[in-house]
């Protein structure tokens, strides 16, 4: 299995998403409270990944500006779940630069004023140990 | 009658009516070849079929026993083989456990238009089920001594 | 034990060429119960036939094995051959020797090899074969339509005008049904009601068709050509051989503020009402729930100011009770409730609105008179948006899972009415794909587009936000532009998904006709039994079976009204002798084989049974065989063994397996 493949894989695993099951109707892009801060939209979060095209998507700025708000989540007609991708994507991310899960006392400074708080409550939720 | 002492399997292939059995029609007015030691038993509906049956065809030495029915959603009777599939599943997991291996039993759907479906069905399972070499004669025993 | 003929068929050559026929004849001759073998060159022929009978008479033949082609090409033909020759027909059993055998295989000891286990498989069957008789059953010739729609209408009109009778049941106070509701029909945008009311008076006056209105069906038993129905006819307080529909009581009435079913809540009603003006029967009905004599006892208005005496505040509901021959559903359709759909608003602003809404806005009749307006504030509308797939292709909990199949063309009229007559509006329609198969429905699309200047832009809508200025932002996806649109519009209009009647499931279960996890009643064969429910003698009519638009459900009417005319042409029916039958000694009544009959067929009775001496009385299945189609489901489910397919027994089929595996 190619890297690219496999990373596609371990983002399907990590998130539960099957990207087939979209059929483009790119209601999570309408609902997106991020959608302008964001190079690549949620729409096309699926599409990266049915594509295998994670090498850009984890380098894209999508990934910390999503706010994990999961309006996306809540609303799709088809149970596809974008903001999930981009869950997995930032795990795989973190996962690859070594296994540094956060702990309590890292958050102070990782603060500053550009991070959503809304990012380190998710990050947190996800990530703590 | 066969000359050489190749291994002929014995292999029943119960067809439902509606599909299977026209399929196997289509695959002879085709004229589209599968060895001769497939024998088929038309049956109303693959849901006609008894587990019993598939036991009694391996207790008098079958190699091989095939289910033919119509697609999923297409059944005659609606629903009839869903209910075969269901019962199948139980049947060859446990038949697979005593000691008939998976590859001697199998559940098709083929459709009345699928003639060259139900040909190269039956060449498939017969080259596995020559693969398998001869069957294990279950033995019957009820009221024995 | 049988006297058993064989008789070896050559096919010409089809046969002959690659089976040694000779030589399976004599092989077959010494199986047990055969007593005559014989070969010829076409069995079908009516010589062929004859020799059939000749050694009928000579040998005293009880079965015959014909090997020959396949039996769906000819066991018809050998089974009338055996019942001329004085034997049962379901005495005769076909060995396949032809399509699976001498055409597929080339070596000649193969083939006769496998023609003659064939040939024994069949012998085998024939000795267990019992004589079977195809029961008979009687035909009412009388058609029960429930549902008084452009379907129920359409299916009523068919039956009636081939000279059967024909009553429809009508849950509401006038049929009509949807399609009265609508204001211009796609693609040709001639008038929904000056088409469907003259096809309701049609079948009001129709000597051959009994209309109730605000009744329902309350019991059906019985079964193809036999059901008995009990109807309920609802309590209208209205005398209808009296009222002569002059519409004063309406006028008088004090009890103004009931929200209007026919104009989906839109407007309001009167306590005594009929629904909408051409109404069929024009006669009033009163919601006792509003009315303010029932509720207080006061009042009384509407019999004072009745000159024809016809209201009656002491009628009581009744119950006719009738037979059928037929039963057809076309009970219809309704939109699905938004209430989970919070991020459209339409819980929050009068401004949101469904499609259907929009056509009793847009309808001269309606609550604004045809006129365009806010509900909100009656103002005139410049920015209108439509969203489509509204709970349409949703495989969430919220929505349905289908696409509703009418929602594009109907949005596409909706939008070319508005920019007809109010140019000056802009249109927006938000979608995920713009579906329109049929007869000049692409072409209406593209005039809405290229002709009327709607705004289609390919994307979901996510939310409608309601703002202090009384506008609603509306926030959605261009996703061909990569862009979020977000646009302020002064109406906004959900293609809300259709779903099923929420009448059909109480429905199909008194009729047990299946019905899928949508509620969209099964038809016997997706493709080719699409107007017949799996159970004998009942039928499918419109959107009951699956969304559709009006040409394809008065299509479909028409189609389910021959299927009626076709059965109720038939005094008595053929029913096939090849069904189940439960060992009343073996039976213990457990019910698994009626829970996997998809018929309906089996059901209990309790039974005194003589079980080796002991008499006592059981509780034994009982198969209908009227409704019974041999499937085998239940032969299978039942733990016991004791029930059993005629035709295709246990017996019949472990001793072919035991032939071909000898």
């Amino acid at each position: 299995m190619s890297h690219a493949k496999n990373q596609a894989e371990r983002i399907r695993e990590i998130s539960g998403v099957n990207p087939l099951k979209c059929m483009k109707c790119g209601k999570c892009s309408a609902t997106c409270p991020a959608f302008n801060e964001m190079d690549i939209k949620p729409h096309q979060f699926v599409s990266y990944v049915a594509n295998e095209n994670i090498e850009e998507l984890v380098k894209s700025d999508s990934l910390w500006k999503c706010l994990s708000c999961f309006a996306c989540v809540e609303r799709c007609p088809r149970d596809v779940k974008p903001g999930k991708i981009i869950d997995a994507a930032r795990q795989l991310v973190v996962r690859e630069r070594g296994g540094n899960y956060l702990s309590a006392d890292e958050i102070p400074e990782l603060l500053d004023e550009d991070t959503p708080q809304q990012l380190l409550v998710s990050a947190y939720r996800r990530y703590k140990r | 009658m066969s000359v050489n002492n190749e291994f002929r399997p014995k292999i029943v292939a119960f067809c439902c009516n509606w599909c299977s059995y026209a399929g196997a029609d289509l695959a002879g007015s085709s004229r589209l070849a599968y060895p001769a030691d497939v024998k088929i038993i038309r049956v109303p509906c693959s849901c006609r079929v008894n587990p019993m049956f598939i036991l009694r065809a391996f207790e008098k030495g079958a190699d091989g026993v095939i289910i033919c029915g119509c697609h999923p959603g297409d059944c005659h009777y609606s629903t009839g083989n869903y209910y075969a599939r269901r019962r199948m599943t139980l049947l060859f997991s446990m038949l697979d456990y005593i000691g008939v291996e998976k590859g001697r039993t199998r559940v098709e759907w083929v459709s009345a238009a699928e003639g060259v479906k139900f040909s190269d069905t039956m060449n498939d399972f017969v080259a596995k089920i020559k693969g398998l070499g001869e069957n294990v004669r279950l033995g019957d025993l009820r009221c024995k001594n | 034990m049988q006297r058993i003929g064989v008789f070896v068929c050559h096919c010409g050559s089809n046969i002959a060429a690659t089976v040694d026929v000779k030589k399976v004849v004599e092989v077959i001759a010494s199986e047990p119960g055969v007593v005559h073998a014989e070969d010829y060159q076409y069995m079908c022929s009516e010589a062929g036939q004859e020799k059939i009978a000749i050694a009928v008479r000579e040998k005293k033949l009880t079965g015959i094995v014909v090997c020959s082609c396949s039996p769906r090409m000819h066991e018809a033909t050998f089974r009338k051959a055996a019942e001329r020759a004085g034997i049962n027909p379901y005495m005769v059993e076909i060995a396949n020797i032809r399509e699976h055998c001498s055409w597929i295989h080339k070596d000649i000891n193969e083939a006769t090899e496998k023609a003659v286990i064939l040939a024994r498989a069949a012998v085998a069957k024939v000795n267990l074969n019992t004589p079977l008789t195809p029961g008979e059953s009687r035909v009412t010739k009388r058609a029960l339509v429930i549902g008084g729609g452009i379907a129920g209408i359409q299916t009523a009109l068919d039956i009636a005008d081939a000279g059967y009778k024909v009553d429809i049941v009508e849950k509401t106070p006038s049929i009509g049904g949807r399609m009265s509701q609508l204001d211009k029909t796609f693609p040709t945008l001639d008038c929904s009601a000056c088409i469907l009311t003259p096809k309701m008076v049609e079948a009001a006056a129709h000597e051959n068709i009994t209309i109730y209105t605000y009744s329902e069906v309350e019991k059906v038993s019985g079964f193809v050509g036999d059901f008995t129905v009990d109807i309920r006819k609802k309590a209208r307080f209205i005398d209808a051989d009296k009222c002569t529909g002059c519409g004063a009581c309406q006028e008088k009435c004090p009890s103004k503020k009931t929200p209007s079913e026919f104009n989906r809540g839109l407007g309001t009603r009167t306590a005594i009402y009929t629904p909408f003006a051409q109404a069929i029967p024009n006669v009033p009905v009163i919601d006792t729930e509003a009315c303010i004599k029932f509720k207080t006892g006061k009042c009384g208005l509407c019999q004072k100011i009745c000159a024809a005496g016809a209201v009656d505040y002491t009628q009581k509901d009744e119950i006719v009770t009738e037979k059928y021959g037929a039963i057809v559903v076309a009970t219809g359709f309704d939109t699905i409730s938004l209430d989970k759909y919070d991020e459209y608003a339409y819980n929050q602003s009068p401004d949101v609105i469904t499609s259907l809404e929009l056509e009793r806005v847009m309808n001269a009749a309606g609550p604004t008179h045809g006129h365009l307006e806010r509900l909100s504030d009656g103002k005139a509308p410049k920015e209108i948006v439509f969203i489509q797939c509204v709970g349409s292709r949703c495989s969430d909990d919220r929505g349905k899972p289908y696409c509703s199949k009418i929602c594009c063309m109907y949005t596409a009229k909706h939008a070319m009415l508005i920019r007809d007559k109010y140019p000056d509006v802009n249109v927006t329609v938000f979608y995920i794909d713009v579906r329109t198969p049929g007869k000049n429905f692409d072409e209406f699309y593209r005039r809405a587009v290229e002709q009327y200047g709607v705004n289609y832009v390919k994307g979901q809508v996510g939310k409608v936000i309601p703002q202090p200025n009384g506008k609603l932002l509306v926030q959605g996806s261009d996703l061909l532009d990569n862009k979020q649109i977000l646009k302020e519009a002064d109406m906004v209009v959900l293609a809300t998904a259709i779903e099923p009647n929420k009448d059909v499931r109480k429905i199909a279960t008194m009729l047990t006709a299946s019905i899928d996890t949508n509620n969209f009643l099964t038809e016997a064969h997706a493709k080719l039994r699409p107007v017949e429910s799996p159970t004998a003698g009942i039928f499918l009519s419109g959107v009951v079976q699956g969304p559709k638009d009006i040409p394809e459900t008065v299509s479909q009417a028409g189609a389910a009204a021959v299927k009626v005319v076709g059965l109720l042409a038939k005094d008595k029916l053929m029913t096939n002798p090849c069904t189940a039958k439960a060992d009343e000694l073996l039976c213990n009544g457990c019910s698994s084989c009626a829970n996997v009959c998809p018929y309906g067929a089996i059901s209990y009775e309790d039974t005194l049974v003589n079980d080796h001496g002991i008499r006592e009385t059981r509780r034994i299945a009982i198969v209908n065989s009227a409704l019974c189609q041999g499937c085998g489901a239940c032969t299978v489910a039942c733990p016991s063994g004791a029930m059993d397919l005629q035709g295709f027994s246990n017996r019949q089929i472990l001793s072919e397996v035991d032939a071909i595996c000898r």
